[in-house]
């Protein structure tokens, strides 16, 4: 399997990543052998085996009841954010 | 004795006795940390006022009679873990500037038993490396030598112990990444089982195979930590509700009629010949010691690396979806729009090995690949899982070498990722299936340690445990301190 910088640019826009054109170039190598190397699962006979999520076997994750359990920390998570204004997020105009 | 060459139980003693307060002991290692941090660049932050205070209720509660083993024992955080009011990087641009609002739980627990942390130490970007060298913070230099990698990604928490910066540090380990970075430095280092240590607070990079664990210059050490991180946390749904045991107690478990199974698929080809001699010579005291040693087979393991390079990325893509430039991390300057805003933010803040993974993840998960990647690769993971179950029905304990080979030079295999990710092949398989594993030291090639890696069943940490300290009290690997910081 070998990427395009077609294939990467449409790629990282799915990830929401801005690459530049000289390192299109770059991670179309890089991810190209990446999936040379993976493509090694595919010889692998599975039709009759289960997929694995979790590690620990029986195990599912639990459930909580949907109760409030947080008390509200607005101010204090804000202090972390890049632009605020009246306790609101702050990005670019997106409707016009 | 030197304080700094001093194991957990001995400073335990030491505290309890009165013969040093919690404030010298932190002092000590806070020098140390002064003196030698700016060549190995093991911390990305030192939190010295706050270790002081921490220090200073340590040695009063301990006045007021209400110290327990802990109190006053300094260790160093990998920074991936919350410390509340304090910068939590994760080795990455994306938080350079991001102060948690909370505690980890593995962080909350240590405090509550009276551990005072000294520091964030360096680790690889998002915890994806395995050399320390995709940090924004730049690479950290292995004790050993000071040309070469310390491992990773929590290359600055096993650089740190192996100077005795501090006497022990917690790490985390999605594919190897605490027993690895252990192996190149010298060190003890144990992976708990998957759901053992709670994740809580710990910033995700694969949530079916993160884990929290501790690093420290011997078994025992462990031993006294895992205890106070180790036990059920509603607040991580992947926590297992278990009691734990008391790991320290349960070290003096004889060995006689242990039963350890050499794994052959990774005592043969892409071994050097420098660690594969030290493993087997390390068998060799086990079978001295009296554990019956057999041949085991895990034929689907060598697929281990592929299975981890698509699920990891896989998860990872999810995982970073959160960093936005909107809430909190890094935002790039006069974003045009909003599309602009979450590109350029995510470009600028990512080192590039965290984007070519999350590209990768992007990838096998999209419309037309996820079957042919994702869903094969969780099935080979499900075959990986059973050929270790099956060999657990013959076995106690699996060993064999943690890494293929010792420390390599910082910059060898930055160029080729499938190159770096091959350091992984031996630490990979125990994270896929859940299991417990740890590295001892077991010797040197030339100049430089070689680790030795135990793997057990699932809950398996106190034998794995006692059986390391079998091993420690027969050997010195683990005592030996690179020379510069004897």
């Amino acid at each position: 399997m070998s990427l395009t910088r077609q294939d990467v640019e449409g790629i990282a826009r799915l990830a929401r990543l801005k690459v530049s054109d000289a390192d299109l170039e770059v991670y179309a190598g890089s991810l190209s052998k990446i999936l040379a190397f993976v493509e090694q699962l595919s010889t692998v006979e599975t039709a009759a085996v289960e997929p694995m999520a979790h590690p620990l076997a029986g195990e599912a994750q639990r459930l909580r009841p949907d109760a409030v359990s947080e008390s509200n920390h607005r101010e204090l998570y804000q202090r972390n954010a890049p632009q605020v204004e009246a306790g609101l997020y702050v990005v670019p105009k997106v409707i016009e | 004795m030197s304080l700094h060459t001093a194991s957990i139980g001995e400073l335990a003693r030491g505290l309890a006795a009165g013969q040093y307060s919690a404030v010298e002991l932190a002092r000590h290692f806070l020098d140390r940390i002064g003196r030698f941090n700016p060549a190995l660049n093991a911390f990305v932050t030192v939190t010295a006022d706050e270790a002081l205070a921490a220090a200073a209720a340590a040695d009063a509660s301990r006045a007021a009679g209400r110290a327990g083993v802990l109190t006053g024992v300094p260790i160093a955080h990998k920074d991936i873990f919350c410390t509340q009011g304090v910068k939590t990087s994760c080795g990455s641009r994306m938080l350079d500037n991001f102060i948690a609002p909370y505690d980890a739980t593995v962080v909350s627990r240590m405090a509550a038993a009276g551990v005072v942390y000294l520091g964030k130490t360096n680790m690889d970007e998002f915890a994806m490396g395995s050399s320390n060298e995709t940090s924004w913070y730049g690479p950290v230099r292995n004790p050993w030598d000071p040309s070469r990698v310390p491992g990773g990604s929590s290359g600055g928490s096993a650089a740190a112990v192996a100077g005795r910066l501090v006497p022990a540090a917690t790490g985390t380990d999605t594919g190897g990444s605490i027993r690895q970075p252990a192996a190149l430095v010298g060190i003890s280092g144990i992976k708990p089982t998957y759901g053992r240590v709670s994740r809580y607070g710990m910033i995700a990079f694969a949530s079916s195979l993160d884990q929290a664990g501790i690093m420290a210059p011997s078994a025992e050490d462990c031993a006294y930590l895992l205890g106070a991180m180790a036990g059920f946390d509603p607040r991580d749904s992947t926590s297992v509700d278990r009691p734990v045991p008391d790991y320290v107690a349960e070290l003096a478990t004889p060995l006689a009629g242990l039963r350890i199974g050499v794994l052959r698929e990774f005592m043969g080809e892409g071994l050097e010949a420098g660690t594969g001699d030290r493993v087997r010579e390390a068998i060799d005291v086990y079978r001295r010691l009296g554990a019956t040693v057999v041949d085991v087979s895990c034929p689907k393991l060598p697929l281990s690396v592929p299975t981890y390079y698509v699920v990891a990325p896989a998860e990872c893509s999810s995982n970073l979806s959160r960093f936005d430039g909107v809430r909190f991390g890094y935002r790039c300057e006069n974003p045009r729009d909003l599309l602009d805003l979450y590109q350029r933010s995510r470009a600028e803040g990512f080192g590039p090995e965290v984007q070519r993974r999350i590209m990768t993840g992007t990838y096998v998960l999209s419309a037309g690949y996820y079957d042919a990647y994702y869903l094969q690769a969780q099935k080979v993971r499900s075959l990986i899982a059973d050929d270790f179950r099956r060999a657990f029905t013959e076995v106690d304990l699996i060993l064999c070498p943690t890494a293929p080979g010792p420390a390599f030079p910082i910059g060898a295999k930055v160029d080729d990722p499938v190159t770096m990710y091959l350091n992984d092949i031996y630490t990979i398989g125990a994270n896929l299936a859940g299991l417990p594993a740890m590295s001892i030291p077991c010797g040197f090639d030339g100049a430089l340690p070689v680790g030795l890696q135990l793997i057990g069943p699932h809950f398996s940490e106190s034998r794995m445990l006692s059986a390391a300290h079998a091993y420690q009290r027969e050997t010195d690997w683990h005592v030996r301190v690179p020379a510069a910081y004897a």
